[in-house]
């Protein structure tokens, strides 16, 4: 039985299409975070799974049991908005029980969830009072706890920590990782942050004009992007893509860059598909983090590059290289000094490269 | 470039500009009295003639003192005289308006909520047309409608009483309280509704529950839009009503403009500035709250 299910739905407003052909599941207790770039569907997708939202094609389904026309109050999920969204003229307490008010649910077992709730969250000493008179962080709070009260089968999150500050915001962060670790309920997170996504989620969706781009667990997404947006989303500065293309005798397959005139032997990286590969046009994907300064291990790869610019941001610094005419990016210690304009040697990990097709943008 | 100026010209420009600036200052204070004065001065000639007896008006100047506090034109102006017939006086036509302004206050003011709150935060296809049409009754003439609203007031059977001016003034004024209420709602979050939503709230609890309870400042600024609009108006009440059912302006004007024998300009002055004092109180007692509503922006939750 999955909690959550996701079948072959499609969305447009008027002729946009907002989602094409989503498939989903989520397994009961996992965290699954919807991330991507403003306008790729990911607060409708949260929308349409609390029932906010129509649907123009497919089904979801709660449970293995088809919700999609069923009432948002009737499909037991709870809602954390960004704005928050509490009552403004209801105090804490009024503002937490609203829900089981509606429902019908006996005094006894309101006043048992909400004395319950409130002190899981630490909120007990708030309930009189209104929400504008409580600080960002007790608002969240208490719109969290009034998700918690009504105990329900899937929480969906809609960007709710995007309005804090940012020392705020890493407090909140492990905190709903801790709650989650302690209810262990199935969770629908919406971000577009991706430190947020990656450190919450125990499985990540990328979205991009209304498709699922990848669907896997945080260190896949990291390690083993599926084609070059999510390569490219991910990471920050993101993966260099190297264009170039492949080339296959006896056996060793490596690339070479455009333009440039030594080849990277890639005979460990795992193809999908070991056919066609000699001539083929590739982007060869490596993380800026990827590219070492000194030789760690065996297998790294020695090239010679003339540094052109350097970025300092405290811990570390961001140097940008020439490679063939293509500029490429890597993440160093702030202690290692790079003088600019000069041929510096660097060695690339090939254990950590990714290579993707260059017509189609997918991972190869 | 400063750090060259001698100190003396610093005090010579600091004297300048002390002396060019209180001549300002006395100019502003010259021309904001000489205005504030403009305005006073009706209602100053107003209350000032309604204390007068007509002995004193025959005889003194506009501007002159009463000779004392005679409030027996207002009681004349409120009560009448007492000898039956041709004896018009406010009290009833005043219990009229009271009667006419209240429900459609109220209705105009509750149906404009309501329309606002749909427009906002229950979108459906078309609903900017419908706002549009709606913002479109905000420029017709009111002339223009007479005619047909009076075939309607007959074919209801309502036509020349207080419940037919009620219909007249709820309808005329859906288009601003609208306005009013969609532009305020606009601001309001829809996740609030959502949220609501979720909780299991319908239309109408979400409506009287979570909006209206945060609606105070916009509903002080239609009520006393709406209020000052139909109290005051002239038009509507005096093409559809009459006699008996006349609301207190159309009243007004009958008492000020029919009298055969001699102009009481005392009674009409006191009449006057009793048809007009429901109007202030009104801004008095809410006011602060008009200008606070007129420019409170976004509802933090």
């Amino acid at each position: 039985m999955k909690t959550l299910k996701i079948e072959d739905l499609s969305k447009n407003f008027g002729s946009t299409e907002v989602l094409r052909k989503i498939n989903l599941e989520i397994d009961e207790g996992n965290f699954l975070v919807l991330l991507g770039p403003s306008g790729c569907g990911k607060s409708t997708l949260l929308n349409i799974i609390a029932g906010l939202e129509t649907i123009n094609e497919g089904n979801v389904f709660i449970d293995d049991y088809n919700v999609s026309k069923v009432e948002p109050k009737d499909r037991n999920i709870a809602m954390v908005f960004q704005s928050y969204a509490l009552y403004p003229s209801m105090n804490v307490r009024e503002n937490m029980i609203f829900g089981l008010k509606q429902a019908k649910t006996s005094k006894e077992k309101i006043e048992q969830q909400l004395e319950k709730v409130s002190k899981f969250l630490q909120v007990d000493q708030l309930l009189e009072r209104k929400p504008s008179q409580l600080s960002g962080g007790q608002r969240q709070r208490v719109a969290i706890g009034r998700a918690l009260v009504r105990e329900p089968r899937i929480f969906l999150f809609d960007e709710p920590l995007s309005n804090l500050d940012a020392k705020l915001r890493v407090e909140m962060r492990r905190e709903i990782k801790k709650l989650h670790q302690q209810l262990k309920t199935t969770v629908v997170y919406v971000t577009h942050d991706q430190t947020e996504a990656m450190s919450l989620g125990t499985r990540i969706a990328i979205m991009n004009h209304g498709v699922i781009q990848q669907n896997d667990t945080p260190e896949n997404i990291y390690n083993k992007p599926s084609n070059t947006f999510v390569a490219d989303f991910i990471g920050s500065p993101s993966m260099n893509l190297i264009k170039g293309s492949l080339k296959e005798s006896s056996g060793e397959i490596s690339f070479t860059a455009n333009g440039s005139n030594f080849e990277i032997p890639v005979k460990g990286y795992e193809f999908k598909d070991k056919s066609n590969l000699n001539n083929k046009e590739v982007f060869f994907g490596i993380r800026p983090e990827h590219i070492y300064f000194k030789k760690s291990n065996e297998s790294d790869f020695e090239v010679t590059l003339r540094a052109d610019l350097s970025e300092y941001i405290g811990h570390e610094q961001i140097m940008t290289f020439d490679y063939a005419n293509q500029e490429i990016l890597a993440k160093f210690p702030s202690t290692i000094k790079i003088e600019l304009a000069k041929e510096t040697k660097l060695y690339f990990d090939l254990t950590q490269t990714s290579l993707f097709d260059a017509q189609t943008e997918e991972r190869i | 470039m400063q750090d060259k100026l001698k100190s003396s010209s610093y005090q010579q420009l600091e004297q300048k500009s002390k002396y060019t600036n209180m001549f300002l200052r006395w100019f502003l204070y010259f021309v904001l009295i000489l205005f504030a004065s403009y305005f006073i001065f009706p209602l100053y000639v107003m209350v000032v003639t309604s204390l007068k007896t007509m002995e004193e008006i025959r005889q003194g100047t506009l501007l002159s003192w009463p000779s004392g506090l005679n409030f027996e034109s207002w009681a004349v102006a409120w009560g009448g005289r007492g000898y039956g017939a041709g004896d018009t006086f406010l009290r009833p036509y005043f219990w009229n308006s009271i009667k006419m302004v209240v429900p459609a206050v109220f209705f105009s003011t509750l149906i404009g909520a309501m329309t606002g709150y749909v427009l906002t935060k229950w979108r459906f296809k078309g609903d900017s047309w419908v706002f549009l049409f709606l913002l479109f009754g905000c420029f017709i003439p009111f002339q223009a409608i007479l005619l047909p609203m009076a075939r309607t007031l007959g074919a209801l059977g309502i036509s020349n009483s207080i419940v037919g001016l009620v219909l007249v003034h709820t309808v005329y004024g859906i288009p601003f309280t609208t306005l009013f209420f969609r532009n305020y709602y606009v601001s309001v979050p829809t996740e609030l509704v959502k949220a609501a939503r979720i909780d299991g709230a319908g239309f109408f609890k979400i409506f009287f529950k979570i909006l209206l309870p945060i609606s105070a400042p916009i509903i002080v600024v239609t009520v006393i839009w709406q209020f000052t609009q139909i109290w005051n108006d002239f038009l509507f009440g005096s093409t559809f009503s009459f006699g008996e059912a006349a609301p207190i302006q159309v009243a007004l004007n009958n008492m000020v403009l029919s009298s055969t024998s001699v102009k009481e300009y005392n009674v009409d002055m006191a009449s006057a500035i009793i048809a007009g004092v429901p109007t202030l109180i009104v801004y008095v007692l809410a006011g602060k709250y008009f200008i606070r509503g007129l420019t409170s922006g976004a509802v933090k939750g």
